[in-house]
């Protein structure tokens, strides 16, 4: 429809259309909203392009003018894994369940690096994005998403080199590597559940910018990353669960080498946590969106 | 439905300053937190004592009680000073924060111009900042692909369409940022200063553009400091002023109350065109500011070059305030002064003996002139000053009814003799002015 009004030359056919559209405008209102908004998922997917978009320009844009380019998504956690390798699983021989110490930490490192990307990004992404949220509406659900999108792109690279690992120590993964994009997705809503509640914080409390590397620090040591979680003797492990990572990084294990045991009830205190994080990040971002463009 | 494009209805936007000036850190929070009570019981206190503001932070409202309707193909300019709430309008209008009172009912998809190149990334090629400048616009994919020959054509950046906008000129990056945007087909056009930007001939392509889109039926609401640019672009206007309108209609008539109202309050503060600075313009007697009919005033013009200028003068037209021009003289048909050098300055006068101008409140216009360049420049501002009353006719009282010029005037006569003719009409002893 709007094909002829673009190319027609006669303003007749730009007449036509415009009267033809006259039926159905959309209407909008616009008039202040009092306490809390649910998430308006029409304006969301009417906006999907956008977050696409978005997501799009972080990864084209993320090893512009570096020299080693997208090989810094696979150098990051390698050395990590190196220097836990040496430390952990070398000198202080922390068991790591029969499996050799390196695809241990790095299996590990996957999910954790997805994590500790999308949570930073995501806290800093309304902060960062600060000339769009003053200049343009659209709805601002949009910037922590795309934001941890972009994560995705490491993370795929990143895997690559764990399956050259898994071949080389000749580990077959089980019918649970079915289980893992649940565990991927798990750990984009863990991340976006708390980053919610930290990008609409930082608006108003540049804290959270210092907090953050403290936070993902702590986290990575609260997580059973270079260590197993059946460290944590089994009557407490559910509570264990309480860290939805321990969760997911048992759980990732579990589907990707298939030789521990599937993390059970740890899991499910980790999906209840995250569901209610979630569901108060949704409302407390909501809530405080409305003010963003004023405060930030 | 009728053909109401937009609707406001008693909008409001109240800001607490402060909020805006500094991030809070969450310590001041904690402490505020704990100084609370105390506070409270404080500005209790000090509420009995003077009935007012309670707490720390001033709110102001950056608009209230606005309401006005914009129909469909109307193109609208919003008028005012900076602070006036123009911008805080537009935001309201576009969805970016919400009004804290009043609703506004828009019929449409709403585009919107408040800033040229919005999410434009440098180091991104032109062909994906249009994309994802489209996306940020809320342009489908397929419509700026569509669109995407026509915005890289009237940009004129066909060459540098895979470069990096950030080795992009200015004006290239400017022209790209704008031709996306004036490509959206959204019904309703918000569009804030942007206009001042790119070459007179990109700006005049623009507001080709712009009536293109309005005769489509599309309704525009148009912020800008520049008059003419509003003039030209648009069939209505209105005025804010301190947060509330105080005028809407025909954008001439408008326009010119704005400017009255701007001259009237502003004093006389510095003006430019293009060769020159004017830093001052003053009318004085010679006894002072006060001006009476047959002082002897001064008019004097303090100019600052901005580029080499040979032979500095001007014309200095006298008008009534409806634009009648009662007098005008030129500076080089009594004296030429020297050159200026870009950064110097001047002052350039008329001393004018028995000013005949009556009570009442007339204009200067100012023409800045070097003639050996052939250059005249208008000065675009009036300076009006006032005339106070003062016995002209024996102290009568004089209004206009009188005219606008004193007459130096001595009267004689008496009875006539008979057969003694005309002869007495012959030596009139009057002059006027003009």
């Amino acid at each position: 429809m709007s094909d002829v009004a673009s190319t027609g030359a006669s303003p007749a056919p730009v007449g036509l259309v415009a009267s033809a559209e006259q039926g159905q405008l959309p209407h909008t209102r616009i008039e202040p909203k009092k306490g809390w908004v649910s998430v308006d998922l029409k304006d969301l997917w009417h906006y999907r392009e956008l977050l696409v978009f978005l997501a799009w320009r972080d990864v084209k844009v993320r090893y512009k003018q570096t020299a080693l380019g997208a090989a810094w998504a696979v150098i990051q956690p390698l050395f990590t894994m190196l220097l836990f390798t040496l430390f952990f699983g070398r000198l202080a021989k922390v068991p790591s369940d029969g499996i050799p110490y390196p695809l241990f930490s790095y299996t590990a490192l996957l999910p954790w690096q997805l994590f500790a990307y999308a949570l930073t990004e995501s806290s800093n992404s309304v902060v960062g994005n600060e000339r769009l949220i003053t200049k343009v509406y659209f709805p601002r659900l949009i910037i922590p998403l795309a934001s941890i999108l972009a994560g995705l792109v490491d993370f795929a690279i990143a895997f690559v080199l764990v399956l050259g690992m898994m071949a080389w120590y000749r580990t077959v993964p089980t019918w649970a590597v079915l289980t893992l994009p649940f565990f991927v997705i798990f750990t984009i809503i863990t991340a976006l559940a708390v980053g919610l509640w930290l990008s609409a914080l930082n608006v108003q409390y540049r804290d959270v910018r210092y907090t953050l590397t403290f936070i993902v620090q702590f986290w990575l040591i609260a997580s059973p990353v270079a260590y197993s979680a059946t460290l944590v003797p089994a009557k407490w492990r559910p509570f264990y669960g309480l860290n939805p990572m321990a969760g997911v990084i048992e759980g990732f294990r579990w589907a990707l080498l298939g030789k521990t045991s599937p993390p059970g009830a740890m899991l499910w205190v980790s999906v209840a946590v995250v569901a209610v994080v979630l569901v108060g990040g949704l409302y407390y971002y909501r809530r405080m969106e409305k003010t963003f463009a004023d405060v930030v | 439905m009728s053909d109401v494009a937009i609707r406001c209805q008693g909008l409001a936007k109240q800001y607490e300053i402060g909020e805006r000036e500094a991030y809070r850190a969450l310590r001041d929070v904690i402490t505020e937190a704990f100084a609370a009570p105390f506070r409270r019981l404080r500005s209790a206190a000090r509420h009995s004592k003077n009935g007012s503001a309670s707490g720390e932070k001033t709110r102001i409202w950056a608009l209230k009680d606005v309401s006005f309707e914009i129909k469909r193909g109307e193109v609208v300019g919003i008028i005012g000073r900076n602070g006036a709430g123009k911008s805080t309008l537009l935001k309201i209008l576009s969805r970016i924060t919400e009004p804290t009172l009043g609703s506004v009912d828009i019929w449409g998809r709403v585009g919107s111009l408040l800033e040229v190149g919005t999410g434009f990334h440098p180091e991104l090629t032109g062909r994906d900042n249009i994309f994802l400048n489209g996306a940020i616009l809320g342009m489908k994919r397929a419509e700026v692909a569509r669109k995407f020959d026509e915005i890289v054509a009237f940009a004129e950046v066909e060459k540098f369409i895979d470069t990096p906008v950030k080795r992009y000129s200015s004006g290239m990056y400017v022209r790209l940022a704008f031709a996306v945007a004036a490509h959206m087909e959204t019904e309703i056009l918000l569009v804030d200063e942007v206009l001042a930007v790119g070459d007179a001939q990109f700006q005049k392509k623009c507001f080709e553009k712009f009536r293109q889109i309005s005769t489509g039926g599309r309704a525009i609401v148009f912020v800008s400091h520049n008059m003419a640019a509003l003039r030209t672009a648009c069939q209505n206007g209105i005025i804010l002023e301190r947060g509330g309108v105080i005028a809407q209609g025909e954008i001439n008539t408008v326009a010119d109350q704005y400017l009255a109202a701007l001259s009237s309050d502003e004093g006389m503060q510095s003006v430019e065109t293009e060769s020159f600075v004017v830093a001052d313009v003053s009318v004085s007697s010679q006894e002072g500011p006060v001006i009476k009919t047959f002082d002897t005033v001064e008019i004097r013009v303090r100019l600052l070059a901005k580029s080499e200028v040979q032979n500095p003068g001007m014309f200095v037209s006298v008008l009534t305030l409806d634009n009648q021009r009662l007098a005008a003289l030129a500076f080089n048909d009594f004296l030429k002064v020297k050159g200026l050098q870009p950064g110097e300055s001047c002052e350039l006068g008329f001393r004018i003996e028995r000013f005949p101008l009556l009570a009442g409140e007339y204009q200067l216009e100012i023409d800045l002139t070097d003639l050996d360049h052939y250059k005249i420049e208008l000065v675009n501002r009036k300076y009006s000053f006032e005339v106070v009353e003062s016995p002209v006719y024996q102290g009568r009282k004089i209004d206009r009814w009188f005219g606008l010029v004193g007459l130096q005037a001595e009267a004689f006569g008496g009875p006539v003799a008979a057969g003694a003719g005309d002869r007495t009409m012959a030596a009139p002893r009057s002059h006027t002015g003009l």
